[in-house]
């Protein structure tokens, strides 16, 4: 009893982290855009959390944790339905880590992130009713079902497929819908000139380094918190290898982003850091500390290419989002079999885990995003986009008494 | 009367104000503006270069007596000169009339 307890104190407390990441999210989205647009990035990103958990407790949670399923698809019902003791109170051996209510909105402040990664990808440019359509569709839906193939007990499970915390099953979910939606939104007016990537300068730098040091702590959260316990060596392990592959991944992106392009490019640091973080994310509780330097390290460094690779291939990503979620996500997933100290993680099962969630991921948001292009549409006027969408979706100004740049 | 308008880098903003004030030049508006001109500034976005020609400077509007014309001109110079690209540029106008809005005086002894 005293035991559960204190579990259950960290998982709380690690749902709160998890909570607060969303402030880091928002922070960082704003941060990298321009200043007509935010609010409209505010917005979305308070409909993910608010419209999330509704959906979590509608029927995401029992999508994902269906209890015994085909591997595939399972739903255990609406709603959420504690399980009762014989005297009528919260029956506490449902598990020895947390309770009941725990569970679940851990793992709903989980399933918003997914959305939230495409909200920065497809910033500036996106028509809010059909985002709001495609958050509502994939974080009830997709989101869980994806999930409940590895950690509802589904059949990359039992295959042996490892994802601690999410570098899959959260980033590269919500790494690949961005990827489509960039993809089929088409960039930002002004971002490529005569077929040339064009700088889109952030308006705040310094609200997004506050928002990559808040999602820093909510990774304690994040990657302390799926420990599924306060198991004091394996939390306290996790902390440690989160900490160092955020830490390589910063110092190595900035260290490659100054060797290539002769600068101290601080939106690059910050990016190196959040890639370090997903990077180590899928298997932060069986690495040595060695291990996690050098998988973030390598995160750090992926994130400086794929952001040139995503900018040469025309696509606009504002924020680095499929450089940060899906790159990393699908490194981290790999590193997996490669740095894992459980022999049984193996490199060829982690591909094949990768394969399946980005075919399921990639047909999934497809049908989505596609629909709603040929029927509402997903992509806002011209005039619209470049007065701004806070003037013209929400019809208000973020900062009043600030003029608008021009650009 | 003349006006002279000033158009200074603004970290030279302080030493100007200063010097105009020893020299008895001692109220003006200034408001900051952005102008394009031969000065570029090269900067680098997460991988892409690019210049702006995008240059912030500060605006002085300065309106003296005639005989105080040159002295003001002079010292804005001297004060605000790097040698660089960018040091800004001075107009000076005819202003045809002024008046004092508290007591209704016009002419020079307004600029007392």
């Amino acid at each position: 009893m005293e035991l559960l307890t204190i579990n259950n104190v960290w998982m709380m407390i690690c749902t709160a982290l998890v909570f607060f990441m969303h402030t880091g999210f928002a922070f960082l989205e704003i941060g990298l855009t321009r200043q007509k647009n935010t609010i409209n990035i505010l917005f979305k990103n308070i409909f993910i959390i608010t419209a999330g958990l509704l959906l979590y407790y509608i029927g995401g949670f029992n999508l994902m944790y269906p209890g015994e399923f085909n591997g595939f698809l399972g739903f255990a019902g609406f709603g959420i339905d504690a399980p009762l003791a014989a005297s009528g109170t919260l029956d506490l051996a449902y598990n020895g880590g947390y309770t009941y209510w725990t569970d679940f909105l851990f793992q709903g402040m989980f399933a918003a992130t997914a959305a939230t990664i495409v909200s920065g990808a497809v910033a500036e440019r996106m028509k809010i009713g059909a985002f709001m359509i495609f958050t509502i569709l994939y974080v009830g839906i997709i989101y869980p079902i994806a999930g409940s193939w590895k950690w509802g007990g589904g059949f990359l499970d039992q295959m042996g497929f490892y994802d601690f915390a999410g570098s899959t099953l959260v980033h590269s979910v919500g790494g690949w819908a961005a990827l489509v939606a960039v993809w089929l939104l088409g960039p930002r007016i002004g971002k490529f000139k005569n077929g040339i990537a064009q700088a889109i300068p952030g308006h705040n730098i310094p609200l997004a380094t506050a928002g990559v040091l808040i999602l820093w702590l909510g990774w304690f959260g994040f990657n302390g918190g799926s420990v599924l316990s306060a198991d004091p060596e394996l939390t306290s392990l996790t902390l440690v290898t989160t900490c160092l592959a955020a830490a390589a991944g910063g110092i190595i992106a900035a260290s490659v982003s100054l060797i290539r392009y002769k600068n101290l490019d601080l939106t690059m640091f910050l990016n190196g850091i959040l890639g370090g973080l997903v990077g180590i994310t899928a298997g932060a509780d069986v690495m040595t500390p060695e291990s996690a330097i050098i998988i973030g390290a390598i995160a750090g460094a992926l994130i400086v290419f794929a952001v040139s690779f995503i900018d040469a291939i025309k696509l606009d990503d504002p924020v680095g989002a499929i450089a940060v979620h899906l790159i990393c996500g699908i490194w981290g997933t790999l590193a997996v079999g490669i740095f894992s100290t459980n022999p049984e993680h193996t490199f060829l099962i982690q591909l094949t885990g990768v394969a399946c969630y980005a075919a399921f991921c990639i047909l999934a948001s497809f049908l989505i995003i596609f629909t709603l292009k040929k029927t509402i549409g997903i992509r806002v006027s011209e005039k619209e986009e470049l007065e701004g969408l806070d003037a013209h979706e929400h019809g208000m100004d973020s900062y009043p008494d600030f003029r608008l740049n021009e650009h | 009367m003349k006006k002279i308008e000033a158009i200074i880098r603004k970290s030279k903003y302080t030493a100007v104000k200063d010097a105009l004030h020893e020299v008895g030049v001692s109220f003006f508006s200034y408001w900051d503006v952005t102008g394009v001109g031969n000065e570029k500034e090269g900067h680098v976005y997460r991988g892409v270069s690019y210049s702006t020609s995008d240059i912030q400077r500060r605006h002085l509007s300065i309106v003296v007596n005639d005989d105080f014309e040159e002295i003001t001109v002079k010292t804005i110079i001297e004060a605000s000169s790097t040698g660089q690209v960018g040091d800004g540029k001075i107009f000076v106008i005819d202003i045809i009339d002024a008046y004092r809005i508290r007591t209704g005086e016009k002419g020079n002894s307004t600029l007392n």
